[in-house]
C-alpha cells in the first residue's frame, strides 16, 4: 500500500508478526558491562521527569526539579535530566527552578490528554506555556480527527501548533494505544511529521495502553523512512509504563539498531518517566557496589 | 511418643483458580462408607455457580488464545501432577468403598485417558478442519474453534474416570468449564482441583461446584451466557422444562458418557468456522 | 574506561555490545565416544575413530568412532531384535510415554544442548537456544501424542510399522534433523539406526545418554557415527525395511539409485534454492528483516534458505540499498556470544566450496558486495554477501551454495516471478511478500515448492509438513503428512 498520507509523503504497510519479532529479538541483546554505566548515564540524560497531576503543586514541582537538576544529592558525577515536563500552570514554578542549570522545561498544551478543544483554544494554550518559558512543548494528536478519516485536519492542527511554538520544540503525542495498529501508528507518524513535529511520542501515560517496544520500533522506522525521503531527523520520545533499567535498554537498542548512533543523544530521543530515574540509580548503585539495592536507598522526591 | 492428630482438610469449592467457601455458607457431609465423617463440603449455589460462569468467562479468550502446543503441555502437566498424587487418589476412591485394585486402575485410567487428550491439542484441527475445493477461484477451509463456557454436570461413576473423560476434551482446545460434581465424586473433584492449581491451568479455566447437581444444573441450562452443557452426568430425572429453556441463548447440548474416548468427543465442544477468499492477481 | 561525568558530552555509547559469551561449564564433554548399540557404548568393530571440532576455533572437542560394516550390520541387528522382541508389541500409549519423557528431558537439559549444537556445529547461540532446542522438545512432544492415536491419523487403514528404519542426518540443524527423523519413527512403532552427520555428531550422542534416562528399551534407537562410507553400508544393509535420508541432492541421488532397485520405502530432503519473492506492495520494513533471516539465518546453511531475492523492479534499486544498509549490522563472530548473528561456516570443506561458487559468480560477472566485518583469524567464516547484476543462468543462481550468500535479481509482474522463481530443478520452498491475499494464494498455487511461506520465512512447526519438490526431495516431515512415511499397510508385503 503506497498511498499519499499527505503532501508527497509515502507511507507503506506494517506486517505485525514481522515487527514484533523484530522488536523482541532486539531485547535479547546484551549489553558490555563497561559500557552499562555509559549506557544508564545516557539513558539518565534522555529522561523527561514528568508530573502531570491534577493534584500537582508548586512544592511537588519545585521538589521534581530539584530530583531533575540532581537526580542523586551525594553523586555529583550523575548528570541531569534532559527535562522536565508539567502542566502549563505549573511552568513558571518549573523555568524558576531550574533556571541556568540545563534542564529544559517541557510543557504538555493543547487539552491533553484528550485533544478535545478548539483548535484555536489549543494554540492559545500553547502559546502562553511558551509565553511563561517552556522550551518544549507536547501535544497531542486529534485522534477523532484521525480515526473518522480527516487527515488534512489533523495536519492542519500540526502545524498550527508548530506555528504556535515559536522556538520550541514541538512533541506530538500519537497515543499509539488508541490508534489501533501498527498501520494506523505509521500512517500518524508519517502524518505528524510532516506536518512539522520536531519529535513524535508513543504516549499520555493516562491510559492503560502505553509504550512498547513494537511501538517504538514502527515509529522509529516511521522516522528512518521520513529521514529517508526529506533529509530531516525528527526525534522519538517513548512514554508510558517505562520503570525499568532494562527496559530503557532496549529503547536505546531498538534506536541505534534502527536509526544509528546519531540518534542516541537528547536531541533525538526522549523518555518520558517518572520511577525511571530511581531504578537506574539503583542499577549504578549495582554497578558500583556489586549488591542488588532497595527502594529504601534511593530518594522519593 | 506424641499422638499425632491428622491436621484434616477443609473442602471447598474451586472457582477463578482459588478455593473459596460457598457464598450461601452451606454444606453437605460427605462420609465413608464405613460411617466416617470425611468432610462438610461446600453446597455450592446459584450464585456461586453465576460467579464460576464469570471467572470461566473471564479465562475464556486467553486460554483459546495460546497456542495448541502451549495447552497441550499444560494438560500433560495435569497429568504428571495426577500421576504423582496417585496414591491420594487411590485412597480417596476407597473412602468411597472401592477395592485397592478398582481404585488403582481407575486413576491409571484416568492419567492415560488425560494425557491421550493433551495429545489431542495440536491433532484435532487435522483431522476434524479440513480445505474445502470450492467451485471457483477461492480458497476455502474450514477450521474449528472453540464454543466457549461449558457447564458439565459430569458422571459420578466412575468418579475420577469420569471426570477427566469429559473435562480434558471440553478445554484442550480453549474451552473454559464449569464443572458440577455428582454428591458421590465431591472429594475426588475437589482433589483434581488441588491438581490444576499446581499445574499451570490458568485460574478460571476450570471451576468446580461441589453439591446440589440437579438443583443447580437447571440455571445453568437458562444462563445466558453459557455457550453449551454437558449432561453426560445429568440425572435423568431432570425436568424437561429445564431443558428447554437452554434453547433461549440456543446453548449446544451435549450427551456422552465416563467410557468413551474419541475426537468426536472433542468435537462435542467445537464450532466449525469455513472463510473463504480469492484467488487472483 | 574512565567514568562519565555530569558534564561530559554525550558517551559515545555506539551500541557497545559483547562479548556476552554463553558458559560453556553447563556441557560435560567426554575425550571419546563409542558408538550406542543395543542401548549401551560400545568400542567400534572398526578400529577407527576420527574427531570433532569447534568450526569457530579449530579446537577438537573430542574423538568419536567411524562405524564400518560390521558395527552397522551390529546396529541393524540390535534394532531388528528390538522390534521383534518387543517394540512391535509396545502399545501406542506407551510409546508415547517414552517420547513424552525425551521431550521433557530435553527440556529441562536444553541450555546444555544448544551449547554443544553451538560448539559442534558453529551456529549462533541465540539459534540453537531460541529455535534448534525449543523445536526439538517440540517435535518429540507432538509425535507422542500421535503414537497412540495412529487410527486416527490413518482412519479405516490397518497400519503397521515397517520394521527397522535407517536414518541419516546432514550437519546444520544436527539435533532438530535427528528429532525429525526420530520422533515419527518411534511413534509409529518402528525401531531406528541414527547415522549422524561426520562433522556434528556430539548432540546425537549425548542423546544416547537422555535414551537410557527415560528407559527406552535397548536397541530401539541405535547410533552409529562415521562419514560417507558408513551411510553407505547402511543404506545398503539388506535388513533395513525403510530409508530416511536429508543432505544433499548429490547422495540423495545415490541412496534412491540403490533404494529403488530394492524397492526400499524411501524419503529424501535434499537441496534448495528457494526465490524469496518480493513485491512492490510489500511491507517493507519487514521484508527486508525477512530477507536477511532467509538467507543468514544459521550462515545460510539451510536446504530451504532464501538465497535467491526475486524482487520487482520498480522497488529494486531502493531495496537493496535498504538491504545492504541491514545487512551492515550484522554481527559476524563468537557464536558462544548471545550478541552474534552470523556464526561460523560448519568445516573447511564447506567454507572452500562457498568460496569457490562466490568466485564463479565474480567471473561470470555479477556484482559482489559483502557486509563489513573483522572476521577471527581461526576457523571458518564468510562474510554475510549479495550478488546484483545476476543472470538466471550464472552459476550462484542455479547451484546451491548454503552459505551465507544471496543472489538478487527482478522481475516486473508476478507472471515472470512464477516463471523465474520455478526455473530451477529444485522445488524446497518459496517466499511471498505483498500485502495482498488473493496474491499470495495465486502465487502460492503456481510455485512449485513443498513450502511456502508468505509475509514470513524460515518458521517450522512440528504440526507442520515440510519438504520439497523436484530435485529437492520426496516424503515429508511433521504434521499428519508426515507421519504416513513411517508406517505401511499391515497384511501388505513385510
Amino acid at each position: 500500500m503506497n498511498t499519499p498520507v499527505y503532501a508527497p509523503i509515502r507511507t507503506t504497510s506494517v506486517d505485525q508478526v514481522g515487527l514484533e519479532a523484530r522488536a523482541a529479538e532486539l531485547g535479547g541483546r546484551s549489553i558490555k558491562t563497561s559500557s552499562k554505566r555509559a549506557a544508564l548515564h545516557l539513558a539518565i540524560r534522555c529522561i523527561d521527569l514528568t508530573t502531570l497531576e491534577g493534584a500537582d503543586t508548586p512544592g511537588k514541582v519545585a521538589s521534581l526539579c530539584r530530583k531533575a537538576m540532581r537526580p542523586d544529592a551525594t553523586n555529583p558525577a550523575i548528570p541531569h535530566v534532559a527535562a522536565v515536563c508539567v502542566y502549563p500552570e505549573m511552568v513558571t514554578h518549573a523555568t524558576a527552578a531550574v533556571a541556568g542549570t540545563g534542564v529544559a522545561v517541557a510543557s504538555v498544551a493543547g487539552a491533553f490528554p484528550s485533544g478535545l478543544s478548539d483548535i484555536d483554544v489549543r494554540t492559545d494554550d500553547i502559546r502562553s506555556a511558551v509565553a511563561d518559558g517552556a522550551d518544549e512543548i507536547d501535544i497531542v494528536l486529534n485522534r477523532s480527527a484521525f480515526l473518522s478519516g480527516d487527515l488534512s485536519r489533523v495536519h492542519d492542527e500540526v502545524a498550527a501548533s508548530k506555528e504556535a511554538c515559536g522556538d520550541a520544540h514541538l512533541k506530538v503525542i500519537l497515543e499509539t494505544g488508541e490508534l489501533g495498529g501498527y498501520e494506523p501508528v505509521r500512517r500518524a507518524s508519517m502524518l505528524a511529521m510532516a506536518a512539522g513535529a520536531d519529535f513524535i511520542k508513543t504516549s499520555t501515560g493516562k491510559i492503560p495502553k502505553a509504550a512498547t517496544p513494537a511501538m517504538a520500533l514502527c515509529m522509529a522506522e516511521a522516522i528512518r523512512e521520513y529521514a529517508h525521503q526529506t533529509g530531516r531527523a525528527v526525534g522519538f520520545k517513548a512514554a508510558g509504563g517505562i520503570r525499568t533499567a532494562k527496559q530503557a535498554w532496549h529503547y536505546l537498542v531498538l534506536m541505534g539498531e534502527t536509526l544509528g548512533p546519531e540518534w542516541l543523544t537528547p536531541e533525538r530521543f526522549r523518555l518520558g518517566a517518572s520511577s525511571l530515574l530511581n531504578d537506574i540509580l539503583l542499577q549504578l548503585g549495582k554497578l558500583d557496589s556489586g549488591r542488588y539495592g532497595g527502594p529504601d536507598y534511593v530518594t522519593v522526591d | 511418643m506424641a499422638e499425632h492428630l491428622p491436621v484434616d482438610k477443609t473442602f471447598k469449592l474451586f472457582i477463578g483458580g482459588a478455593f473459596p467457601r460457598s457464598e450461601s455458607g452451606h454444606t453437605f457431609q460427605v462420609r465413608s462408607d464405613d460411617g466416617r465423617l470425611l468432610a462438610n463440603a461446600a453446597k455450592a449455589s446459584r450464585k456461586d455457580l453465576r460467579e464460576a460462569v464469570r471467572a470461566a468467562r473471564s479465562a475464556q479468550a486467553g486460554w483459546a488464545g495460546r497456542t495448541a502446543y502451549n495447552r497441550g503441555q499444560v494438560l500433560y502437566r495435569v497429568a504428571e501432577m495426577l500421576d504423582a498424587r496417585r496414591d491420594e487418589f487411590v485412597a480417596v476412591l476407597r473412602d468411597g468403598g472401592r477395592s485397592a485394585e478398582s481404585a488403582r486402575n481407575e486413576v491409571e485410567q484416568a492419567v492415560d485417558r488425560w494425557v491421550w487428550y493433551a495429545g489431542w491439542a495440536d491433532k484435532v484441527h487435522q483431522v476434524l478442519g479440513t480445505v474445502n475445493p470450492v467451485a471457483g477461484p477461492f480458497f476455502n477451509f474450514t477450521y474449528p474453534e472453540p464454543t466457549g463456557v461449558v457447564v458439565q454436570a459430569v458422571p459420578d461413576d466412575p468418579p475420577l474416570l469420569g471426570l477427566a473423560s469429559r473435562l480434558a476434551p471440553a478445554i484442550v482446545t480453549g474451552n473454559t468449564s464449569v464443572v458440577l460434581a455428582g454428591e458421590a465424586a465431591t472429594l475426588v473433584a475437589m482433589s483434581l482441583a488441588e491438581v490444576l492449581a499446581t499445574s499451570d491451568v490458568p485460574g478460571g479455566v476450570v471451576n468446580i461446584l461441589t453439591g446440589d447437581q440437579i438443583g443447580l444444573l437447571p440455571w445453568a441450562l437458562g444462563h445466558l451466557d453459557v455457550n453449551a452443557v454437558d449432561l453426560s452426568g445429568a440425572p435423568a430425572d431432570l425436568p424437561d422444562e429445564a431443558l428447554a429453556d437452554a434453547a433461549e441463548n440456543v446453548k449446544r447440548l451435549v450427551h456422552g458418557d465416563a467410557t468413551a474416548a474419541s475426537p468426536s468427543v472433542i468435537a462435542q465442544f467445537l464450532e466449525m468456522k469455513t472463510v473463504w477468499h480469492p484467488i487472483g492477481r | 574506561m574512565a567514568d562519565p561525568t555530569a558534564d561530559d558530552p554525550i558517551p559515545d555509547f555506539g551500541l557497545d555490545y559483547a562479548p556476552a559469551p554463553e558458559s560453556t561449564t553447563v556441557v560435560s564433554l567426554a575425550d571419546e565416544y563409542g558408538l550406542f548399540i543395543g542401548g549401551e557404548f560400545v568400542e567400534p568393530r572398526s578400529g577407527r575413530t576420527f574427531d570433532t571440532i569447534n568450526p569457530a576455533t579449530e579446537e577438537r572437542l573430542a574423538t568419536v568412532a567411524e562405524g564400518g560394516a560390521e558395527d552397522v550390520d551390529r546396529a541393524v541387528a540390535a534394532a531388528g531384535t528390538a522390534f521383534e522382541e518387543h517394540w512391535r508389541d509396545t502399545p501406542g500409549t506407551v510409546r508415547a510415554r517414552y517420547l513424552y519423557r525425551i521431550a521433557r528431558q530435553l527440556q529441562e537439559r536444553s541450555r546444555e544442548f544448544a551449547v554443544l549444537e553451538t560448539m559442534d556445529g558453529g551456529k549462533p547461540i541465540r539459534e540453537s537456544r531460541d529455535v534448534d532446542l525449543p523445536l526439538v522438545a517440540a517435535h518429540f512432544f507432538h509425535h507422542a501424542g500421535w503414537a497412540d492415536k495412529l487410527e486416527h491419523a490413518f482412519p479405516n487403514r490397518d497400519v503397521a510399522p515397517h520394521g527397522v528404519v535407517g536414518q541419516i542426518v546432514p550437519w546444520n540443524f544436527p539435533l532438530l534433523m535427528a528429532a525429525w527423523k526420530l520422533a515419527p519413527a518411534l511413534a509409529c512403532g518402528n525401531t531406528v539406526v541414527l547415522k549422524p552427520a561426520e562433522t556434528t555428531p556430539l548432540t546425537a550422542l549425548l542423546l544416547a545418554e537422555v535414551l537410557r534416562d527415560v528407559d527406552l528399551p535397548p536397541g530401539v534407537v541405535n547410533i552409529v557415527t562415521g562419514a560417507g562410507e558408513t551411510g553407505a553400508a547402511l543404506v545398503g544393509h539388506p535388513d533395513v525395511d525403510k530409508l530416511a535420508f536429508t543432505g544433499s541432492t548429490g547422495v540423495g541421488k545415490q541412496i534412491q539409485r540403490s533404494a529403488a532397485v530394492r524397492r526400499l520405502p524411501l524419503t529424501l530432503e535434499l537441496g534448495g534454492k528457494a526465490a524469496n519473492v518480493v513485491f512492490e506492495d510489500a511491507a517493507i520494513d519487514q521484508a527486508i528483516e525477512s530477507v536477511i533471516n532467509g538467507i543468514y539465518f544459521n550462515q545460510g546453511h539451510v536446504c530451504c534458505a532464501g538465497s535467491r531475492l526475486l524482487v520487482q523492479e520498480s522497488i529494486a534499486e531502493d531495496f537493496v540499498e535498504r538491504l545492504e544498509q541491514r545487512m551492515a549490522r550484522l554481527r559476524v563472530g563468537d557464536p558462544l556470544d548471545k550478541n552474534t548473528d552470523v556464526g561460523a561456516i560448519n568445516s573447511a570443506e564447506q567454507l572452500a566450496r562457498i568460496t569457490a561458487l562466490v568466485e564463479s559468480g565474480v567471473e561470470e560477472g555479477a556484482v559482489l558486495h559483502q557486509a563489513p566485518c573483522d572476521l577471527p583469524d581461526r576457523g571458518f567464516w564468510f562474510a554475510p554477501s549479495v550478488f546484483t547484476g545476476v543472470q538466471q543462468s550464472h552459476r550462484i543462481a542455479r547451484e546451491e551454495i548454503f552459505g551465507p550468500v544471496l543472489a538478487v535479481q527482478t522481475f516486473r509482474t508476478p507472471e515472470e516471478a512464477v516463471e523465474k522463481a520455478n526455473n530451477s530443478p529444485y522445488g524446497l520452498s518459496a517466499g511471498i511478500w505483498t500485502e495482498k491475499g488473493s496474491k499470495i494464494l495465486w502465487m502460492a498455487e503456481r510455485l512449485r515448492a513443498g513450502v511456502i511461506w508468505a509475509n514470513t520465512f524460515n518458521k517450522f512447526d512440528a504440526a507442520s509438513p515440510f519438504g520439497g519438490y523436484k530435485e529437492s526431495g520426496f516424503g515429508r516431515e511433521g504434521g499428519l503428512q508426515g507421519l504416513g512415511a513411517y508406517v505401511r499397510d499391515a497384511g501388505g508385503h513385510d
